[in-house]
Parts: C-alpha cells; structure tokens; sequence
C-alpha cells in the first residue's frame, strides 16, 4: 500500500458529467496515489467510463475540477491530459483500423527523423521492441490493426499506453477481449507499472482480479459513488454488495 | 498458439507477385487501362496508340490528374468536394483578370515577366483562401462537406461570370500559356535528361528503402527481385520519354517559328515536342502529395482520421484543423488545375473546368479510393484520370455521340466502385 502521508498524484473532486437528461455521472471524488491500483467497479453504465474520460479529456465535466499532485489543472482535451502523462487505454480501443500496430501506437507522437518526415522503420522497430515484451505471439507488424484479433488489438492499445513513460494510467476494461494467457500478462505488466510508481485506474469485471491487482476501490451505481474501500480490509462479497445493492459494508474506509 | 512468423521457414510459400510486393490493385488498374488503350487501338485502325494522340491524352488528363490527388485527400478524410470546376473557374479568372486589367493598370505591359509569377501568386492564394473557408465551414462549424461543396459549386461559378462580367478573357500572357502543354516543352535533350534523373531517382529509393530494412533486420525481398523492379520502372519512364520525344512539330509550325525569327528554316530540319511543362508540373505535385501521404504526420493524421475519426481525436489530433489543411490544400490544387487548363486553352471562358467535379471525383474513386474513408493513393488517383480521358477521347475518335460519350462515363464510374466493393470484400479488406 501506498504511503498516504504525501499529496495524492490525482483527485478528482465534485466531478458531474449529464448527456441530456441523463446524469452519467453525478458528483463524484475519486482519488489516486503513486504506485496505488485504484480499481472503478459498477455495473455496465453506472459511469465509469463517462468519470475516467474526464481525466483523459475525452469528456467536459459540468461541474468539478481536477488536481495533480495538489495543483488545479484544466484538461480540455485528450492532448492536455497527454501533457500531464496521463495515458488511456479506452474501452473502444480508439485504434485506426486502417493503419498498422506501429502507426497506432505512435499517433499523434510520430518520431521524425532530421528532415521532418516520419520515420517508420524506426517506428516500427520500436513497436517490435514493447510488442515483445507485452504479447510475444504478436507477428502481424506490416498488417492493418482491422486484420488482427481482438486479443491482439487490445495488446496495440495497451502497447501504446505504456509507451510513453505514463504517470498516470487508465485502463478501462482492458482484459475485455484477452485469453488467459495474454490476461496474465497484463496482470504481471500491472504489478510491474506500479512497481515504478505509476498510479493506475483499473475499471475491471472480474472481481478476482480487482482483489489480486488493486489496493483500493471506488463502486459506482447509476452515477453516484457508493463508496470507496482498502481492499486488504473486505471481502469480494463486501464489494459485490456494493456493486448489487449500493450499500457501503459496515467498516467504511 | 504461437504460430511461425510468416516472413521466414518453410511455410512461406511465395507468389512471385507477393515477392515483388506488387499491389494486385495496382496491377488491375494498369490492365484495365492497357485493355482500354488496346481495343480503341484497334478501333481506331491504329490511330489511338500515335505518338501525337498519347501526347495529347497526357496533356489533357494533367488539369484534372492534379485535382485528383487532393480529392484523394478529402476523400479519404470523408468528405467530398463537390465545387472543384467552379473553383478551377474562379482562380482561372483571377489569374486572367490579374495578368489583363489589374498589372497593365498598375503599369506592367504585356509581356514584362513579372506578369506570369504574379498571376500565379494570386491564383494560388484565391485557391487557398477559398479552400480554407470551405474547411473552416466544415470543420469548425460542423456543415456537411456535401453541402457546403454542393453550394460552392454553384457560388464559385457564378464569382469567376460575374469577375469577368460572363467575357471570354484573352490572349493570355506567354510565359503563362508555356504551362499549357503544347505550347510549351522540354525539347527531346531535355526530356532525355529528365528520364535518366527520374530513372536515378527511382534506383536511388529503391536501394535506400532496402538499405532501411536491412538496417532495422526486416526481411527484405531477394536481389534479383529488385533488379527486376529497377529494370520495369526504367522501361516505363525511358518509353514515356521516347514517345513524347518521337511526336514531331509540324512542318508549319517549324517554318513559322523560324520566320518570327527572320530566319529560314534549313531544309529537312525537325524537331520533337518532349516533355511538356504541364507533365513535369504534374509529376512533381504526384512527387510531393505522395511524400506528403506517405512520410509526413499529416498524411498520417490525414489517413488515421479516415480509418476512425474518435480514434484520431482521442489521439490528440486537431481534426477541425485537419479539416482546414485538407480543403486548402484542395484550393490550391485547383489553382493549378486552373492556370493549367487556362493556359492549354491560351484564354479564360466561362465554362472552364464544368464538370470537372464529376471527372476528379470519378478518378479518385476508380483509382481505388474508399468512399467510406481511410484508404486512397495518390498513383491510383492519377491512373484513374488517365483510364477516364482515355475513354473519353477514345470514344470522341472513334465517333460515339456525344450523349452516349456522357452514358458511359456516368456508367463506368458506377461500375468502377461497384467492382472494388466486391475487390475490397474478397481480399477482407475493409
Ligand atoms: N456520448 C454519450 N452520449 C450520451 N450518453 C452517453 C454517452 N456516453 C455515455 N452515455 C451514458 O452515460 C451513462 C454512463 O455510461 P458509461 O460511462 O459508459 O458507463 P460504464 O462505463 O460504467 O459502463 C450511460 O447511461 C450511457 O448511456
Ligand atoms: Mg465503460
């Protein structure tokens, strides 16, 4: 567990997000430490992704505000989050089907070579390199990311999120379309990333791995916070009851 | 499981196609566009594979080849330019109304070669401008490309009738008129001069992308495999050039030429056109809007926000400036689309460019461009000119009417996109 003495890397403070008449997300604060897991639990539109895309730009917030390392910041778009090393990978992937794995992980942060043009080879080179150590199975460099698998996909996003010296990660869902092989991978890949002192936002179904990989979590139901939990002191029911009936268990943290 | 990388071990059987990495759309183009040439060649006892006709068929598919290759661009972000003649029109009554009224007015007479640059300048600045505001509307304020286009189509002819009062606008500055085609060329040394480098050229990437691969331990293709690539690509270019050079100047047009000069012309004296300006101008716009397509981040942010715009903006590209660039770039394309056809025709008329939307729309998506975005190429663009004038003069030698030259061009751009649907879906591939 991260130590809480010091400030924490992201508070999301009073943060509401409203399509229309719907309240997506209604006042929530959330928090996250340096080399902390913090898991985002709820059922299937309870506003998980609509919160976490506030933080990644995606999305504006109606009310709230956002402070890393204790300072206010404003994220208007995904290109201010980036500046704050603040990396996504999206439930949608949000890959270019029609471009290959090295020209999606480098999107919007090409490297050039002296004449200002891009340079692929080294590009692709350097995808061959973090491929290998996230997915060794992944061959299909030269192919468009619409001709692989899901698991593989997924591998490209997660690729490109790690990539770029992340402080702060998001992974929503990011499991979803993996084996149990690639699962583990990316469970020791976790471990790993906090290990360096990158926080991490976790959202992940499976309550197994939300008590193995996560030091805290936040529940959400129909846009509310239900309440936020150390994991080391509930069980998987506690949370699952969290999630179900939106009811804190009796040692709130 | 892990299956074997598919580059090297046994499993690897190849196709000497595959080898060479031959794009097999590529190769269809080409075949449909020899069997055009063929069969009208055979219509025409002969007449359609002359020297004189193919250099009249380059120099007439040049104007619309250069749009053709920014609507690739807008295509594959998708959008669609509906408004590209009227465009040609009103810079190609800029450009007329700046070398006529605006310079003599200022003081600069016929014939000060100053006139040329200028008029250029404000044609491509015309295009730009107007360019940009169609992208500015599209992007920033969201109005579909189809009817922002749709209405330009209509403004922009009307500005280039009502800026020259509807007049036909000419004789045009000379200088100018040598971007036309036949009125200007390289000459049979220079056309020479221009093959070889191009041959050098294309030699000096081949090895330099092999360099590349090997430098990053890619597989790269075997030796002989890029000889034969270095040996096709010098035949091309060397039978261009041989061609354009084997066209001759009339008699005629040789004696005038040397009695402007007070001069008599020797007897048994000939000359061959070459090269035209208006190819090469063509060639170099391929030569940079594929560099740009290809090896530059806006092209690459051009094709990612064609494959999946949310991807794009969640990558941290400005799609509504992207929007702008991309229309702009179309402007200028038109701008020299215009002062080509202006100068072909040595004079600006009012009808200048009509229908070229439906001609450099129809060479984009013929030359293999997905309507539903992300996927085009810049040579396919410029084949798919080609194959389009190709059919067009074609029929006009071999006599069809007019209406039914119109009926089948209508036709075979419907065709066109419906044989690459089927393509697209049996390779998988979008
Ligand atoms: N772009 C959008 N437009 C309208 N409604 C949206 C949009 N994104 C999400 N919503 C709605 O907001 C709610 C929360 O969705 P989401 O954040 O995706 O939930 P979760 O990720 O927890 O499954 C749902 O009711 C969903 O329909
Ligand atoms: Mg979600």
């Amino acid at each position: 567990m991260a130590a809480r003495t010091d400030t924490p890397l992201v508070e999301m403070r009073d943060v509401s997000v409203a399509f229309g008449g719907v309240k997506a997300v209604d006042h929530v604060s959330i928090d996250l430490y340096p080399g902390e897991v913090v898991g985002l639990l709820g059922h299937n539109g309870a506003g998980k992704s609509t919160l976490i895309k506030c933080l990644s730009g995606a999305n504006k917030m109606d009310t709230g505000e956002i402070l890393i390392n204790g300072e206010k910041v404003e994220i208007h778009n995904p290109r201010d989050a980036r500046r704050y090393n603040i990396e996504t990978i999206y439930q949608t992937l949000a890959l270019a089907d029609n471009l290959d794995a090295a020209s999606n992980l480098f999107l919007g942060r090409e490297l050039i070579t002296a004449t200002g043009l891009m340079d692929d080879s080294r590009m692709e080179a350097e995808t061959r390199k973090v491929m290998g150590r996230l997915n060794a199975n992944f061959k299909k460099f030269k192919s468009p990311v619409k001709a692989l698998s899901g698991g593989q996909r997924q591998s490209v996003a997660i690729a490109r999120a790690v990539y770029f010296d992340a402080r702060i990660l998001i992974m929503d869902e990011p499991t979803a379309a993996l084996g149990p092989e690639e699962t583990r991978m990316v469970a020791e890949l976790i471990e790993e990333l906090k290990a360096q002192g990158i926080g991490i936002f976790l959202i992940e179904h499976d309550i197994h791995s939300v008590m193995d990989l996560c030091d805290r979590a936040s529940v959400m139901k129909n846009g509310k916070l239900v309440g936020t939990v150390n994991v080391a002191d509930v069980t998987d029911e506690d949370i699952l009851g969290m999630i179900i009936l939106g009811k804190t268990p009796a040692p709130a943290s | 499981m892990a299956t074997d990388s598919a580059s090297d071990g046994p499993a690897a059987r190849k196709t000497i196609l595959k080898t060479l990495e031959f794009d097999t759309r590529l190769l269809g183009m080409i075949g449909a566009f020899v069997v055009v040439c063929l069969v009208f060649n055979v219509l025409t006892d002969g007449r359609f594979l002359t020297p004189r006709n193919i250099f009249n068929l380059t120099i007439q598919t040049v104007s619309v080849a250069i749009m053709a290759t920014g609507m690739v661009f807008v295509i594959v972000t998708r959008h669609i330019d509906l408004s590209v003649g009227s465009l040609l029109a009103t810079c190609s009554a800029m450009m007329a109304i700046t070398q006529t009224q605006f310079l003599p007015a200022l003081g600069l007479d016929f014939g000060n070669p100053l006139i040329a640059p200028i008029a250029i300048i404000v044609g491509l600045a015309t295009g730009a401008l107007i360019g940009a505001l169609h992208g500015w509307l599209i992007g920033y304020l969201s109005i579909p490309a189809f009817i922002v286009t749709l209405g330009g189509l209509l403004v922009w002819r009307n500005v280039a009738w009502y800026l020259t009062s509807g007049q036909t606008i000419g004789p045009l500055d000379d200088t100018f008129q040598l971007l036309g085609g036949i009125g200007g060329t390289v000459g049979t040394t220079g056309s020479w001069i221009i093959g070889l480098l191009a041959v050098a050229a294309a030699f000096i990437a081949i090895v330099q992308a092999r360099r590349a691969k090997i430098r990053h331990e890619f597989p790269v293709k075997p030796l002989w495999a890029e000889g034969a690539l270095m040996a096709v690509s010098a035949a091309l270019i060397f039978g261009f050039v041989a061609t354009l050079n084997a066209y001759e100047i009339p008699v005629r047009v040789l004696r005038r030429s040397f009695e402007a000069r007070g001069e008599t012309m020797p007897q048994g004296f000939t000359e061959a056109y070459g090269v035209p300006f208006s190819v090469l101008l063509l060639i170099a716009v391929a030569v940079v809007m594929t560099l740009v397509a290809r090896r530059t981040r806006l092209g690459r942010y051009i094709f990612a926000t064609g494959g999946n715009p949310d991807a794009a903006e969640l990558s941290g590209i400005n799609t509504r400036l992207l929007t702008v660039k991309v229309f702009t770039l179309m402007g200028v394309l038109c701008a020299l689309a215009a002062l080509v056809a202006s100068a072909r025709l040595s004079f600006h008329s009012n009808d200048i460019g009509t229908l070229d939307e439906l001609r450099v729309i129809a060479a984009a998506v013929i030359g293999g461009t997905a309507l539903a975005g992300g996927i085009g190429t810049i040579y396919g663009a410029i084949l798919g000119a080609l194959i389009m004038q190709s059919l067009q003069s074609g029929m006009a030698m071999v006599g069809v009417d007019a209406p039914f030259q119109n009926i089948v061009v209508g036709s075979v751009l419907v065709i066109a996109v419906l044989v690459d649907i089927i393509y697209r879906k049996r390779t998988g591939e979008l």
